[in-house]
């Protein structure tokens, strides 16, 4: 098993909501975003299944198996609605 | 040019920026807030962005779209924080030597960015109830 890593997370709109704060720094040793959600999900009861989903890795779109590593920040995208 | 902005939009200062001596047509689109949607009176919009993302994505789209048309400037600037009735949520302006280019980048420009922009909207509703677009129903 590895190290558990240091994960910040920040959380937008519904997923904001649901989290109840903006961001927290996370210990953990999910490997990839998309175990990493899973993780939050059944803790927080979050709604949004990760179909409706998009994930960004450090202010980029990136993959739900990207590796995570130390330090990184990572959000995930509800549905947009802009304009 | 992207720009998220908490205060009113000043639409005319933003048309003149696109104004030079090579501009031969500048289009220009405003989102405005109305007070109503799917059925429901809306009393209330608030946004909400992902400023770092959005801003890097925006700079994607400006690039793709001085790809496929011939534009001499594009500029968005969209509103966060809430919003009233009436009040323009986003702007959307380009320039170019002939017209067709100045539609089509700016049509460009305001589909792939309500589609791309990790940006979020909250209706408040006449009723009291609120949620958040494109989430609330999907659950």
């Amino acid at each position: 098993m590895n190290d558990p890593k240091e994960i910040n997370v920040r959380y937008y709109a519904l997923l904001r909501e649901q989290r109840g704060c903006p961001s927290e720094t996370i210990k953990t040793n999910a490997q990839t975003p998309l175990e990493l959600y899973a993780q939050l999900r059944q803790q927080y009861r979050f709604s949004l299944d990760t179909s409706f989903l998009k994930v960004s890795l450090n202010d980029s779109f990136g993959s739900w198996n990207s590796p995570l590593q130390d330090k990184d920040t990572v959000v995930f995208i509800p549905p947009v609605a802009g304009g | 040019m992207f720009q998220l902005s908490t205060t009113t939009l000043q639409c005319d200062e933003l048309k003149r920026t696109l104004s030079f001596a090579a501009v031969g047509a500048v289009v220009t689109f405003e989102g405005v807030v109305r007070n109503h949607n799917d059925g429901r009176e809306v009393v209330a919009l608030e946004y909400e962005a992902y400023e770092d993302l959005a801003a890097g994505e925006a700079k994607k789209i400006f690039a793709q779209c001085r790809q496929q048309f011939n534009i001499l400037e594009a500029k968005c600037v969209h509103r966060v924080g809430k919003l009233s009735i009436g009040d323009v949520a986003v702007w959307v302006g380009a320039c170019a030597s002939h017209r067709d280019d100045a539609f089509r980048g700016c049509r460009y420009i305001i589909d792939e960015i309500k589609a791309r922009l990790p940006i979020w909207k909250k209706e408040y509703y006449s009723n009291g109830d609120s949620g958040w677009v494109n989430c609330e129903k999907i659950i």
